[in-house]
């Protein structure tokens, strides 16, 4: 059944959610790899956790509006408004305290208020609040092709937007202040990374749940590190990576009844990793 | 010696001004990290900022490029900084730059060339030419492809200087070009300023080895927080001037025997 899935031929619908997933996880990888060079990694873990109180809240919204609580493009446009509140709460927070300390205190928080919100939801039974849950760790089971689609082009769009980016943003990560000499504004930069960033967490709701996605941002893209020596082929090999993790994940989660999509792609992602790390580990030290 | 510098002077440009300070004010919380510091540099001048640590010589620099916010009138070639930009090169500390980044010495001075190839342009083969012949000025053309955490802090200055060559500039900020780097680059540095200099360029750099002054530079600003003292090195590199900067602890005497003995250069 899994061998099935990996050629492509359990299903023209679960074909379709693993190139989503493909293309899903090319765009973290490329994301990522921007991301930690500029040293903002777990801005998008905090990123991610902000997104359950929108998701929570667009739910009640659109039952209140007598539509389906689990339209997802719905779903996804509350996500990121309170993602979006998120991030400017730790820009704020970082006046005053370290930024690690914001990330964390927002992450928490935003994340706290959406398990209530959440749990409350299960309490009023309406809306078919079944599934909701599966915006934690990822399910593509029962996925709809429109969902997959949506997942399938929003990776790419993310992917080819990078690709455009890809000197402006390395130039920002390596020498912020000669980005400025060369008229490249570092904060209009970060911006639009963030707003990228958000793109892939939005999109990955479905695939591997916000809890993981910081690791299909992250894992793919040290280790791509550690076997290039440009900021290109970094971003490149990390989608790669990224890619294939996707793909073999949401074939495997496809072929395997009730296993949840997003830790099987985080696990394989980590396995390049450690593999990675065997092989490579001693010549940089 | 101390006159090698100011013989090689242009004289055709020698009354236009390439960059004028006026009142700069810079306060970090409660500190004044500079407190209306002034200056002129005309074009084709090679200029050491000195004084002693927490001057604020590296701020002055920044504030004067607009990297960071601070009050006072600033001109570029008679115009405001930020529209001068283009013409402006800044060679940023070494200590400011993260060197395990995954970045060869070629992709790091065509960074100097962003403004010429544009967010979505293609960087051609005459691009990588112009990159290749600033690199092959500063004596770092074979290490082309190394990575620049690979390099030493000597080969690393000389490549952030092929990166100012790169961009095109006619004036050139350096904050500190010879701290810890090896002689031989540190005479590759200053024949590279001299020539550019020579050319009509204008070189400000922020220095640190008082017995260089005289042979590398044709004027000095000394300050502390404000202007203490600017002008032609002869005229302005005196005692007097150096006790008023850095206190009246310093012991040297700068007019007397310069270049004979070894100079003293910050440890790597």
């Amino acid at each position: 059944m899994i061998w099935q899935a990996l050629m492509l031929q359990a299903g023209y619908n679960a074909a379709l959610v693993s190139l989503g997933a493909a293309l899903l996880g090319a765009a973290a990888g490329a994301a990522g790899a921007f991301l930690t060079l500029r040293r903002r990694a777990l801005m998008s873990d905090a990123m991610a956790h902000a997104t359950l109180p929108g998701i929570g809240l667009a739910f009640l919204a659109m039952v209140a509006l007598g539509g389906d609580g689990r339209f997802l493009p719905g779903l996804m446009l509350g996500a990121a408004l309170t993602a979006a509140a998120g991030l400017w709460a730790v820009q704020r927070l970082a006046r005053q305290m370290h930024e690690d300390a914001a990330t964390g205190a927002v992450l928490a928080s935003f994340y706290g208020a959406g398990i209530v919100i959440l749990t409350l939801i299960q309490g009023l039974g309406t809306g078919r609040p079944a599934g909701l849950e599966t915006v934690l760790l990822g399910s593509t089971a029962g996925m709809l092709r429109a969902d997959a689609l949506v997942i399938g082009f929003g990776g790419l769009a993310v992917t080819c937007a990078l690709w455009a980016l890809r000197r402006p943003l390395a130039m920002v990560a390596f020498d912020p202040l000669h980005a400025r000499m060369m008229g490249v504004s570092p904060r209009r930069m970060d911006a639009a990374l963030m707003a990228l960033v958000l793109a892939v967490v939005l999109v990955g709701l479905n695939v591997t749940g916000l809890i993981l996605i910081v690791a299909l941002l992250v894992t793919p893209a040290v280790t791509a590190r550690m076997w290039s020596t440009t900021v290109i082929g970094t971003a490149m090999l990390s989608a790669l990576i990224g890619a294939v993790c996707g793909y073999t994940g949401a074939a495997i989660s496809a072929g395997v009844p009730d296993l949840p999509t997003g830790p099987v792609i985080v696990l394989l992602a980590a396995a390049v990793f450690a593999l990675t790390l065997l092989i490579r580990g001693q010549r940089d030290g | 010696m101390a006159d090698d510098g100011a013989g090689n002077r242009p004289v055709q440009a020698k009354d236009q001004t390439a960059l004028m300070v006026q009142g700069l004010t810079l306060r970090y919380n409660d500190v004044l990290a500079l407190d209306g510091a002034s200056a002129q540099f005309p074009i084709g001048s090679m200029t050491a900022i000195i004084g002693p640590n927490g001057a604020g010589k590296s701020t002055f620099l920044k504030s004067v490029l607009g990297l960071v916010a601070a009050e006072g009138t600033v001109l570029a070639f008679d115009g405001p900084v930020a529209q001068a930009m283009a013409r402006i090169a800044y060679v940023p500390q070494r200590a400011a730059v993260d060197w395990s980044f995954p970045v060869r010495v070629i992709d790091v001075v065509l960074m100097g060339c962003y403004r010429k190839t544009g967010l979505l342009g293609r960087i051609d083969r005459r691009m990588t030419a112009h990159a290749m012949a600033a690199l092959a000025r500063v004596g770092m053309q074979d290490f082309a492809r190394r990575q620049i955490g690979a390099l030493s802090g000597g080969q690393q200055q000389r490549v952030f200087l092929a990166r100012a060559l790169a961009q095109g500039a006619d004036l050139f900020l350096l904050d500190e070009p010879f701290a810890g780097v090896d002689a031989a680059t540190e005479a590759a540095i200053i024949s590279v300023l001299k020539s550019l200099r020579n050319d009509g360029a204008t070189i400000v750099a922020v220095h640190h080895d008082l017995t260089t002054v005289a042979a590398y530079f044709d004027r000095v600003l000394l300050m502390n927080r404000r202007t203490v003292a600017e002008g032609p090195v002869a005229a302005t590199f005196t005692r007097a001037a150096l006790a008023q900067a850095y206190g009246p602890a310093l012991m040297l005497d700068p007019t007397g025997k310069l270049g004979e003995e070894p100079s003293e250069r910050p440890a790597a």
